[in-house]
């Protein structure tokens, strides 16, 4: 069931590549589509079906073999795999849907030519890219999937290949995702030999080796767990957006909008995350290494939160949101609450793949325009679009009723308010002061401008072309439909799964998926104790006894003091303070308060507020200046550096001086060839060839006799 | 089959006899029977590797196929392919009739450029097959000819510069060689090169012209190879001689350069100058590691500002050979592999990708970058064949070009992180420089008058194709056809290589 999973949008993507100059178009697009369904479908039974202990291995073809390197082609499921799939291939299915109404007619295509196959082909590529990312059982079958979804990214990205902006786009995020990948492969290059393998199994049970190992790299000499973890994380960085590397994704949004939804929010930049999570038995004996997690996914919400407060156009302001959230995600997969990173991923997943597609369905009834000072007033044209946004905006700004969980067991809101409070507290609890804050302060910001943008598009005046707005019309059902299964899942998802994610569940959920060190020195000290930990960690015995044993022995002997100490935030972040808890809604209703006072009641406050700082409204606006800077010094100066070594180290160093003796020669012969017939270069080849044979002779005769 | 190997060596060049003696005429029914004759040839060659692929035992790592027989004067002619070499003999036998198909164009002196291309097979094979000294020094030098001739008479404006260059540079370096080839015979008393294997050559620090050569003969006789394989490979700083013959040369000539002619540098190191100085191998490791990363950093850097198709190409070229020589010097299993898988992925996809630029070269006669633009939009065909090829070079997982690259890199990380970390940023340069051309040249939109007819593959095209395409995606999904037949080869090799080096050691401390 699992390879048919797999390999369903791959036969997808064929039929729609090549097969559908036989079977046509639309039956093409519609067999893509069902197999998406197919393969959901069958996501969920094993997702449902999937208990937390459970560790297949299905073997499907040898890859590479060579010495002690050997590496298989074949899944690996488990927990975190089941959520993914689940993940993917819903949001992938649903995508595929509501492009069947938002491909349908495209003005940027000429009459005659023929897009959509290929749209659908590069979509179910992906999809079968995710899956191979998401399913591997080694680190390089992980990278595969890792390009793979890296290329149907560029192609999508650069689908209008006639806009040069496009494409200038799409390279740009190839390029910088391999910047990360140049981090993950010399990750997989120090994990091959240090553990002389690159099997997810045999890497988990030597990590506590890793942790009391120091390795030589470069001019350092670092602990071989830490530069593991900080080497994969780099790759993490690349592919997940994060600060410093995050420059490709909000050009990513010249890509058409089903694709931003899809591979832009949903799925292939929570990679990262799942890496790192993937990654956790590793990641847990780099206390180092995970505190640079967190910062750098603390660092990148705030950042990214504060350049979409002045954003114009609706994906970009959505693009920057995805950035800040999966920033959420790392911080909490820093202090070691993987299940709150995942739980965050997955409801993310599903409001997040909603704004995207509802802002294809505005979009799309405004005639492709995107920027929205033009739009306004929109809420009376299309009425499900907009509940499905307003669903999305209160999932993504965390409403809810705070403290519900101490109250009633269970915390009752919005998918976003379950799993983003959940992270909130989580890195307070794992000691994060200075994530805690710019987590909370960058939640208020995602208030203000995920209601900015409701309000900018859905309230006041219709404003700009006047014929856009009277022509505005709702979506299509196959654009519908999507939106309001995505929406039932912003709502109820948080409060279905939160048990199982980060709840009383997680650790039978997750079973061995996810290691946690620090629950492993709890499970160990607290035996008989009565409180709440050791009613949870009863049934959790067995799930991690087995890595346990596995760690124990070389845990023993190795030096893991440094290790010792860090909560269990899974546990803790129940107890933080009540302020902790009520921070983030506090947080939210300031942001909606100000959204409101700011595009509702008085919507001239904006620009006097942008007049009166320009400077801090133009650093915003132009993103922090990294793409300038970065052009400055790594474009250009890789150009500048290219033709410096081309004109001077070529051709007046090289070919000038080092070999000035041949160089004297070949005019020499030059002139003489240039004055006969080329036919008399054949005599010189003769003459060469009489002058080999002669030489041959000379030196047997002469040299050797 | 006793003779096999000379059979599938020679057939080519019995081919290119008939074709000298037999046709006649130049009108355009000899023209196209020569074209015939010489596919018919190189496809029977390609017909005979099969038995010998097939026969070929990969578990075993001796020499196999030995043919060994008196030649004139009290030479040795003998040959055999072991775990490294047979796969050579067949990327060169697969790629022929690739090559003569996509000559079919071919108007001026087509009987010449067919014998030419037919001797140079047989050149070329004799390389990979030669097990004495001196047979090998003579496939290796004569097949300079056949490829001057094929710059020198149907290439480009500048053809007689670049092909005299390309000898020049390419003599000059072997000359170095032969006199070691000399010293190797003094020294051991035979040319036989699996004796030659077994032989120790010296590593006593001698003294030179007052300058203290430590790992002595070894070290001698290693940087004389050097100097000839470094040439061929090309390394930095002795590649100048690559872009101008390449952008000279006709397509098919760059074809069998690029893919072929450039290995030949590579198998050297793997015959010679790993297993017979070993000692020396291992005293020069960080000084080819050096070369290497500056001809992956700075090649890549030059490609990006190329303005010339075939010049970029070749400057890739040089760059993926840098992962090669980085690879052999490592000397472990994983960068030995992966040099060897390197060299034949680059045969396929540095092929094609010469061969694109051909599709369009025949079409619109020029090579700048700049004449082009928005192809997709008229030849969706060569967009996809353009990009899977240029995804390969990129080094793309799924593609032949990852394997060879990754394992090299894992190769040198053991070796030395330094190495590695700065040839991993030609993952990155690759990217750029790749991607950059095929935009500039294929996306955007068509807008130039001269493009607006120009016409998408014909069928023929595209079956040239096909089996570099195929070749590209199976290696990539499925390398144990590669490394399992080179694996126990290269396994003996090092462990010779270890053994050597730890010989040397307790030497050394004896002393």
């Amino acid at each position: 069931m699992e390879t048919i999973i797999l390999f369903a949008p791959l036969v997808g993507a064929l039929i729609c590549g090549f097969g559908w100059k036989f079977i046509g178009e639309k039956s093409a697009t519609n067999t893509a589509t069902g197999l998406l369904f197919l393969a959901a479908f069958l996501s969920w039974i094993v997702f449902l079906g999937h208990s937390g202990d459970e560790v297949r291995s299905i073997p499907i073809l040898r890859w590479i073999d060579s010495g002690s390197m050997s590496v298989d082609w074949a899944i690996r499921l488990d927990t975190l795999t089941a959520v993914m799939l689940v993940v993917v291939t819903s949001v992938s299915a649903l995508v595929h849907l509501y492009s069947q109404g938002y491909m349908a007619h495209d003005e940027n295509w000429k009459k005659g030519e023929s897009y959509k196959p290929r749209f659908f082909a590069y979509l179910s590529f992906f999809t079968f890219a995710m899956l191979m990312l998401v399913t591997a059982d080694n680190l390089l079958q992980l990278f595969f999937g890792w390009e793979g979804v890296g290329v149907a990214s560029y192609l999508l990205i650069g689908f209008y290949y006639r806009k040069p902006s496009a494409n200038a786009a799409a390279m740009k995020a190839f390029i910088v995702n391999r910047v990360g990948d140049f981090g993950f492969m010399l990750g997989i290059f120090a994990v091959f030999v240090l553990v002389d393998s690159i099997q997810f199994d045999v890497i988990f049970d030597s990590a506590p080796d890793l942790a009391a190992q120091s390795v030589s790299f470069l001019w350092m000499n670092v602990n071989a767990a830490e530069l593991i973890a900080v080497l994969l994380f780099i790759g993490a960085m690349g592919k997940s957006a994060q600060l410093f590397l995050h420059t490709w994704l909000p050009d990513a949004m010249e890509g058409p909008t089903p694709v931003s939804a899809l591979i832009h929010a949903a799925t292939m930049v929570t990679a990262g995350v799942f890496l790192v999570c993937r990654m956790s038995p590793v990641m847990e004996f780099a206390p180092g290494a995970l505190t640079f997690i967190t910062v750098i996914g603390a660092t990148t919400a705030f950042f990214a939160a504060t350049v979409g407060l002045v954003q114009n156009d609706i994906k970009r302001v959505i693009a920057y949101s995805t950035c800040s959230q999966l920033g959420y995600m790392f911080a909490a997969a820093g202090v070691g609450f993987y299940q709150a990173a995942m739980f965050h991923l997955f409801t993310h997943a599903a409001f997040k793949a909603m704004l995207f597609l509802g802002a294809g369905s505005v979009i799309h009834a405004m005639h492709h325009e995107q920027d929205m000072r033009n739009y306004g007033g929109l809420r009376h044209k299309i009425p499900t679009t907009f509940w499905a946004m307003i669903i999305g905006t209160l999932a993504i700004t965390g409403v809810g009723i705070p403290l519900s969980y101490d109250l009633i067991g269970l915390p009752i809101g919005f998918a976003g308010f379950v799993s983003k409070d959940a992270i909130i507290e989580g890195v307070f609890a794992g000691g994060s002061g200075y994530a805690f804050w710019m987590l909370t302060i960058a939640a208020l910001f995602t208030s203000f401008y995920s209601w900015r943008l409701i309000f900018m598009t859905f309230y006041g005046t219709p404003r700009g072309d006047a014929h856009a707005h009277e022509h505005a019309h709702e979506s299509p059902r196959n654009m519908t439909t999507p939106l309001i299964v995505l929406a039932v899942g912003s709502i109820l998802l948080g409060m279905v799964y939160y048990s199982g994610f980060v709840g009383k569940k997680s650790e039978t959920f997750f079973g061995s998926s996810v290691f946690n060190y620090a629950a492993q020195a709890e499970h160990g000290a607290d035996e008989g104790h009565g409180d709440a930990a050791a009613v949870e960690a009863a049934p959790a015995e067995t799930t991690t006894a087995e890595t346990a044993d596995a760690h124990g022995e070389a845990a023993d002997t190795a030096d893991l003091a440094h290790l010792e100490g860090r909560p269990w935030v899974l546990h803790e972040y129940h107890y933080v303070p009540t302020w902790v808890k009520l921070a983030p809604f506090i947080a939210m209703l300031l942001g909606l308060g100000t959204a409101w006072l700011f595009y509702i009641r008085d919507t001239s406050l904006p620009r006097r507020l942008a007049e009166a700082n320009p400077g801090l409204y133009q650093f915003l606006l132009n993103k922090w200046y990294f793409d300038e800077v970065y052009d400055v010094v790594f474009v250009r100066g890789a150009k500048a550096l290219g033709r410096f070594l081309w004109k001077k180290g070529d051709g007046a160093t090289i070919d000038g001086g080092i070999n000035g003796l041949a160089l004297g020669i070949i005019p020499f012969f030059t002139r003489i060839a240039g004055k006969v017939q080329s036919g008399y270069v054949f005599h010189y080849a003769f003459a060469m060839f009489v002058g080999l044979a002669l030489l041959l002779t000379w030196a047997l005769l002469g040299g050797l006799g | 089959m006793q003779n096999l190997l000379s059979l599938i060596t020679f057939l080519p060049l019995i081919g290119a006899f008939v074709l000298m003696v037999f046709l006649r005429g130049e009108d355009e029914a000899a023209n196209l029977n020569a074209k015939r004759l010489a596919l018919f040839t190189t496809v029977a060659t390609f017909a005979l590797s099969i038995p010998l692929m097939l026969g070929f035992d990969p578990s075993n790592p001796d020499f196999q196929f030995v043919e060994e027989n008196a030649w004139l004067g009290g030479l040795t002619y003998k040959m055999g392919v072991d775990g490294i070499s047979v796969l050579f003999v067949m990327l060169t036998t697969f790629l022929m009739p690739l090559v003569i198909a996509a000559s079919w164009g071919v108007e001026h002196r087509v009987k010449e450029y067919m014998i030419a291309f037919l001797a140079l097979e047989t050149l070329m094979i004799g390389v990979f097959c030669a097990l004495d000294l001196i047979l090998f020094y003579f496939f290796f030098e004569a097949g300079l000819i056949p490829m001057f001739l094929i710059i020198g008479i149907w290439g480009g404006k500048e053809r007689i510069y670049a092909s005299f260059k390309f000898f020049l540079y390419t003599l000059l370096g072997s000359l170095l060689m032969l006199v070691a080839m000399l010293a190797m015979y003094m020294d051991a008393q035979t040319t036989d090169i699996v004796a030659l294997l077994r032989h120790d050559f010296g590593t006593e620090t001698i003294s030179l012209m007052g300058f203290q050569v430590v790992g002595g003969m070894q070290t001698m006789l290693w940087l004389a190879f050097f100097a000839s394989f470094a040439v061929k490979m090309p390394m930095w700083p002795v590649h100048t001689w690559l872009p101008d013959a390449h952008v000279q040369a006709p397509t098919a000539g760059s074809v069998v350069l690029a893919a072929i002619l450039l290995k030949m540098g590579g198998y050297g190191f793997l015959r010679f100058s790993l297993p017979m100085f070993p000692v020396a191998s291992d005293l020069m490791a960080n000084f080819v590691f050096t070369l290497s990363v500056i001809a992956i950093i700075y090649t890549s850097l030059v490609a990006m500002m190329q303005e010339d198709m075939k010049k970029l190409i070749a400057y890739s070229s040089v760059a993926h050979m840098g992962f090669v020589t980085m690879g052999i010097f490592a000397a472990n299993q994983q960068g030995v592999d992966g040099a060897i898988f390197q060299m034949l992925s680059h045969g396929f996809i540095s092929g094609a990708l010469f061969l694109t630029v051909g599709v369009i070269y025949d079409r619109m006669h020029t090579r700048d970058i700049d004449a082009y633009g928005g192809l997709v939009i008229r030849m969706p065909a060569f967009a996809l064949i353009f990009m899977l090829f240029t995804m390969g070079n990129v080094g793309l997982p799924g593609t032949s070009g990852f394997v060879g690259e990754f394992l090299t890199m894992s190769g040198a990380f053991q070796a030395n992180t330094w190495v590695a970390f700065f040839a991993a940023t030609g993952v990155i340069l690759s990217a750029a420089y790749a991607l950059w051309l095929y935009r500039r040249v294929v996306f955007g939109d068509l807008i130039k008058e001269s493009l607006k007819q120009i016409n998408d593959m014909t069928r023929n095209e595209k079956l040239i194709f096909a089996p570099l395409v195929v070749m590209t995606l199976l290696l990539g999904i499925y390398p144990a056809l590669v490394l399992d037949v080179i694996g126990p080869s290269v396994e003996a090799l090092l462990d010779n290589y270890e053994l050597a080096l730890a010989e040397a050691q307790t030497q050394l401390a004896e002393n």
